[in-house]
């Protein structure tokens, strides 16, 4: 019997993905955990495995194409399945242009997706709309009359109706396409431009709004003296020219150590109660090309710095090509973010949930300062401890910054 | 091995339930259907079916003057309505059989008893036998409404059921309400010479059609010696040895007149009672069961269609509303319920009146900018040389679009021509489509393809 496939959440926040390339074609043969397409989420790509041994016998979602989860990217099953009434239930469920996005979809019981398909309109799908031969867009006359007056072209509307005609429904709640102003090098353009929301940044801006909405956040600011930390670093990597460990890499084993010392700010707001966390699971905020994701290194209180940086340098590697897995950047209890390499001095970051806190490092510049008395010139680092003030009072922020900065200016103290 | 006896127990085998029993069997599901009375419902034995037998008869019976013309000496002193009237039972006996036959094929189970629901699975017969079933379908329809004061003795103050059932004609009949029964019948009894009284309460009759069209039959009506009173109220003064005084009253002056029987065809009302509603929690509304997507009541698993739910009191209704509700039952929902401009009214009178969508009052009272246009019958050859021109199709259609947002057909066939235009709101076709459309001459549709034309301002034969 035939079978719907559906878009399924390969990450816990995962609302909707893009298939980023079928692996198989119509009509060949798959096996329980062969690789069917590769999906592109807000932070990465992942591969969606078959879930049975069937027959690919319909693409309904091809590559390029989106779909939120639960919604059917395929059919499978045997090879004389009939697919019609399939077909048919599924041009339903793509009901036009609705605009109602799923529920965060946690569950992947196929069963339970079936049903809610049943009762919710998945985001439509603005695709191209399917054409019988050649290139006739199947539209019903008042559709396209109304399409006419308008401006809206055909080709960008999914038809709800029979054989996924075009119907006036599909058009009258159709969102019009972005507009993108060609700017030629030798003229200026007046026009602003409309940039799509990506997956990745549409995800970006719905947790950090959150984040930044929820938690009260304050912060703590101060420098700390590099200089013996930079001397440690660069003795070990001379010692280790083939494993030479990054700065950040120290930073976070020294951060882990403060958070040992000081567990209330490795902890997380639970409404009625506060999680402490066991480990100090350390995230390092990561640009990519088209935004931002945290990768995180589990138990850091745990390891040696070699091993934190061997860690960190596959998931940098991996962050860069959007190859991350949900476990490898989600979870993170203590997160820092590193803008030094930019030039900036100071800044104050946005909490990282689970996560309670966060710490925003600026560049090391070369800064005269006073020691006993004299102006001697250190190459300072500002820190900026943003604070969740749920769960982290001032004092008790400053009491880590305090004890951060001590095992930053002398390294050695976190070994006691 | 299921827990339950059936997939569906459904109460009432009329159009609303047997279609959906079938249904459901086509979709594997095991189905039951209790009915207290004959298989068919209302419409098969005491509507629909019995009615339009009555007024084909009528029909023929009108024929007479027309043989006249032709030199044909007519001879009525043998007339005998009783045949007339054991013709319509033929017609519904037959068709019940045919239901219960249909039933038998399908592998339905058809329970005869009056029917229960005891709990939230389980149907009780006749206070005694119990049936379990995953879903429940209630579709147990409607009966006539009375008037109080006005009581149905169906001897001398008859309910549409009463008119059904005469096997002599009176001399004179009021009709209390001129919906389309009320109408039907004052077709039918005027056809073979009985004097009748057409009486409505607002201010036309047919008052839910569009007025174009109510009009044409008034007038029709009135040609026939039907007297019409609107925006009168009637009332019993007297009852007489043979009959009774009927007291109508109009802007506040009243008449008198004299009747042998009284007809009350105001409306129907929903068959709710009793059925064990109120302790399962099932919400009705002045007896109207309420209902949400898919006919499910307000307990998960019972669903109510046709006259039952306030909505229009149709058998096709019934029947697309009991496959909606089967097909969300079998898990294959999609539609949710009815678009209700998509549901053709008809009236079989002569000449008939069908109609779906907005008329235009509606369509303006809604805010629409709209286009109208009515071709007349007269228009088409085909009316004129049959003899029957009293007619027109009126289009009401969105100024800008054209989108057909109401069509209205007064005039011989009515009920049939109607399909085209519905078809084209359905599938969203425009006027052009109907208009470029070659038509087959001579026939009335050609008044369909004209009305088309004229809201393109391309009406030829006018």
């Amino acid at each position: 019997m035939a079978e719907k496939l559906f878009m399924i959440a390969l990450s816990p926040t995962m609302e909707q993905g893009t298939i980023h390339k079928w692996h198989i074609k119509e009509g060949d043969k798959f096996s329980t955990g062969d690789i069917l397409c590769d999906v592109e989420t807000d932070k990465t790509t992942m591969e969606y495995e078959a879930p049975d041994d069937a027959v690919l016998l319909k693409i309904i979602v091809q590559a390029g194409g989106q779909a939120s989860v639960g919604q059917t990217i395929a059919i499978y099953g045997e090879n004389d399945d009939e697919i019609t009434d399939l077909l048919n239930e599924i041009k339903q469920e793509n009901e036009g242009g609705s605009e109602t996005k799923e529920a965060d979809k946690k569950d992947t019981d196929k069963e339970d997706t079936a049903r809610d398909m049943k009762e919710t309109q998945p985001e439509s799908d603005t695709g191209v709309s399917e054409s019988d031969s050649g290139n006739r867009i199947i539209a019903s006359p008042l559709a396209r009359r109304i399409a006419d007056e308008k401006g809206i072209d055909l080709r960008s509307i999914k038809g709800s109706g029979p054989k996924g005609r075009i119907v006036k429904r599909d058009v009258e709640t159709f969102k019009p396409p972005v507009q993108t102003s060609v700017t030629s090098n030798l003229t200026v353009s007046n026009e602003d431009v409309i940039i799509p929301l990506s997956d990745k940044r549409t995800i970006i801006a719905k947790r950090l709004g959150e984040s930044k909405y929820s938690a009260p956040h304050f912060y703590l600011t101060l420098k700390a003296d590099m200089t013996r930390l930079m001397e440690a670093r660069s003795r070990f990597n001379d010692a280790h020219p083939e494993n030479k460990t990054s700065l950040n890499a120290w930073i976070m084993k020294l951060s882990a150590e403060a958070l040992k010392k000081h567990p209330e700010v490795n902890a997380s707001w639970n409404k009625n109660s506060i999680l402490r966390f066991a480990h100090a699971d350390m995230g390092l905020a990561v640009a990519q090309k088209d935004g931002l994701i945290t990768p995180l290194v589990k138990a850091v209180e745990l390891k040696k710095v070699s091993q934190v940086d061997e860690e960190l340098k596959v998931l940098i590697d991996k962050a860069k090509n959007n190859k991350l897995t949900p476990e490898e950047y989600t979870g993170a209890t203590f997160t820092i973010s590193n803008l030094g390499a930019w030039g900036i001095e100071e800044f104050t970051a946005i909490i990282n949930p689970p996560g309670s806190a966060i710490l925003a490092l600026g560049a090391i510049q070369k800064t005269p300062v006073v020691i006993n008395d004299q102006i001697v010139i250190r190459p300072m680092m500002s820190m900026t401890l943003s604070c969740d003030h749920r769960v982290i009072d001032g004092a008790t922020g400053a009491d880590f910054m305090k004890t951060l900065k001590s095992y930053m200016e002398d390294p050695a103290l976190a070994l006691t | 091995m299921s827990e339950f006896n059936y997939d569906l127990i459904i109460i009432g085998a009329g159009p609303g339930g047997y279609v959906s029993a079938i249904r459901a069997t086509q979709l594997g599901m095991k189905v039951a259907v209790i009915e207290k009375d004959s298989p068919g419902g209302v419409c098969l034995n005491w509507g629909c079916i019995p009615s339009k037998s009555l007024i084909s008869q009528a029909q023929k019976f009108t024929y007479l003057k027309d043989l006249e013309n032709m030199g044909i000496k007519t001879d009525t002193s043998g007339f005998n309505y009783e045949s007339v009237y054991k013709k319509s039972r033929l017609a519904a006996t037959k068709l019940s059989k045919g239901v219960e036959f249909l039933l038998k094929k399908n592998n339905i189970e058809l329970i005869k008893g009056t029917a229960k629901i005891s709990e939230k699975t389980t149907v009780t017969v006749d206070e005694n036998k119990q049936y379990t079933a995953k879903n429940i379908l209630i579709a147990t329809g409607s009966r006539p409404k009375l008037i109080p004061g006005l009581e149905f003795d169906e001897e001398g103050i008859l309910s549409s059921t009463g008119a059904l059932s005469l096997k002599t004609l009176p001399e004179s009949m009021a009709i209390i309400g001129a919906g389309a029964i009320g109408a039907e019948f004052a077709y039918i009894l005027s056809s073979f010479g009985v004097q009748v009284h057409l009486i409505e309460m607002l201010d036309t009759i047919l008052p839910l059609e569009d007025k174009d069209v109510s009009d044409i039959l008034a007038k029709a009506f009135k040609k026939n010696k039907i007297k019409i009173y609107t925006s009168t109220k009637a009332g019993i003064s007297q009852k007489l040895n043979a009959g009774y005084k009927v007291k109508l009253e109009a802007d506040g002056k009243s008449d008198m007149i004299e009747v042998e029987k009284i007809l009350v065809a105001v409306g129907r009302a929903p068959n709710s009672e009793d059925l064990g509603l109120e302790e399962l929690g099932i919400k009705t509304d002045r007896g109207f069961i309420e209902t949400g997507d898919y006919y499910e009541t307000s307990v998960p698993g019972i669903y109510a269609i046709g006259d039952v739910i306030n909505t229009p009191l149709l058998a096709h209704v019934a029947s697309k509303e009991g496959e909606i509700a089967v097909e969300y039952i079998a898990g294959k929902g999609h539609e949710k319920r009815i678009d209700p401009t998509l549901i053709p009214g008809a009236v079989y009178t002569e000449p008939q009146i069908a109609s779906f969508g907005y008329t235009e009052a509606k369509a303006k009272e809604a805010g629409y900018p709209v286009k109208i246009y009515s071709f007349p019958y007269r228009g088409a050859g085909k009316a004129v040389a049959v003899e029957e021109p009293e007619g027109l199709v009126k289009l009401v259609c969105h100024e800008e679009t054209h989108e057909i947002l109401g069509a209205h057909i007064a005039g011989k066939d009515a009920t049939e021509l109607i399909h085209e235009l519905l078809l084209a709101r359905k599938a969203e076709l425009l006027p052009e489509d109907i208009a470029t459309m070659i038509h087959a001459h001579p026939t009335l549709s050609e008044a369909v393809m004209e009305a088309a034309r004229g809201i393109l301002g391309e009406a030829i034969h006018i």
